[in-house]
């Protein structure tokens, strides 16, 4: 993974990046952009979730939800995608090694997993459990997983800020394996 | 006049407390975080419907009834998990733009949600006029929104 080290190295020297680094509202207003599209991409898919469980709008089809909520929360992601890479952009070296980043991108890759699955799965047979309460237990299932999902996404998301477990730091070597820290490498912020 | 209240804020026990732990104030943060999403995303399905985009085949009255525990349970989340969080670094608060922008914003914005919104919302279908519903998410929104910027700016400052 040294490869990927030396790769963000690079990227962390580039223009673009020193300058979000260094700028004084610019990384703000993104990070801000982040958390107002969270509302939009976490909110509606929390709302979704809740739907297949059967906790709230339980008059509405599950069809309905997924034709006319979905598309919000696809344009909320692609926002949260957006930013979430422009602030990974302004800081790659540190955030690349950072634990709660390497945790939040394992559960972004299994909430994708999750969706995958729901969709390509119980969700091809909507039409036949649409109104069904409780809804089956695979979609029951699906919005359980994404919930939980979701809150750790966020969650962890939240302490990417957080520099206790930094390379160069004293730590555990599970910890210091899990953020790929070698001995050589220095905490950026001493 | 309000600093000497701000100052025994931040000496109270729960303040002492947060700021003494490493963890506590990013976990409580964390919660406030996910209580956001809950709260923005259950806004804004009402707030999508009047303005007439999202769920257009179901009657807002009865989306903003059905939303309408998330909407005050989420509102619990984050005042149990923003008192902290504001007892922790009360002085900071006193002086801090985005703070006051953001309490401000908050007072209207339930304000707002709990006696027009409500009504517009509650209201039999074609009781009140597309323009006017617009409005009214349109004011919603820019309300929240502050309350979420102020929110983030708070750290910022």
């Amino acid at each position: 993974m040294m490869f990927l080290h030396s790769a963000m190295e690079r990227l962390a020297n580039t223009e673009w990046s020193i300058a979000l680094h260094e700028s004084q509202y610019a990384y703000s207003i993104v990070e801000s952009v982040h958390v107002w599209a969270l509302c939009l991409f976490v909110g509606f898919a929390v709302l979704l979730d809740l739907r297949l469980v059967g906790l709230i709008f339980r008059g509405v089809p599950v069809s309905h939800m997924t034709g006319r909520i979905l598309p919000w929360t696809k344009v909320g992601f692609v926002v949260m995608v957006i930013s979430g890479v422009v602030l990974f952009y302004a800081i790659p070296l540190r955030t690349y090694h950072n634990v709660f980043f390497r945790v939040k991108a394992v559960l972004l890759i299994l909430a994708g997993l999750n969706a995958f699955v729901f969709h390509n799965g119980i969700h091809r047979r909507v039409s036949d459990w649409d109104l069904n309460l409780p809804p089956p237990r695979a979609a029951k299932l699906a919005g359980v997983c994404s919930l939980i999902l979701w809150a750790a996404i966020v969650f962890s998301g939240r302490l990417i800020a957080y520099n206790w477990f930094d390379c160069g730091k004293v730590q555990p070597a599970l910890v210091s394996a899990f953020a790929g820290c070698t001995p050589d490498m220095i905490d950026p912020y001493q | 006049m309000l600093l000497p209240l701000f100052e025994s804020l931040e000496a109270s026990a729960i303040g002492e407390a947060i700021r003494n732990s490493l963890w506590l104030f990013p976990i409580v943060e964390a919660f406030h975080l996910i209580g956001l999403a809950v709260i923005g995303g259950a806004i804004l399905a009402v707030d999508f419907r009047l303005l007439g985009l999202g769920l257009r085949s179901h009657p807002v009255a009865r989306l903003a009834r059905d939303l309408q525990p998330w909407v005050l349970g989420s509102i619990v989340v984050m005042i149990l998990s923003g008192v902290p969080l504001f007892l922790s670094e009360a002085i900071k608060c006193y002086y801090s733009f985005a703070f006051w922008t953001k309490m401000t914003a908050l007072v209207l914005a339930i304000l707002f949600t709990f006696t027009v919104r409500r009504a517009v919302a509650l209201a039999p279908e074609g009781r009140f006029s597309p323009v006017w519903n617009r409005a009214v998410a349109a004011t919603s929104l820019v309300l929240w929104s502050t309350v979420g910027w102020g929110g983030r700016w708070i750290g910022f400052s």
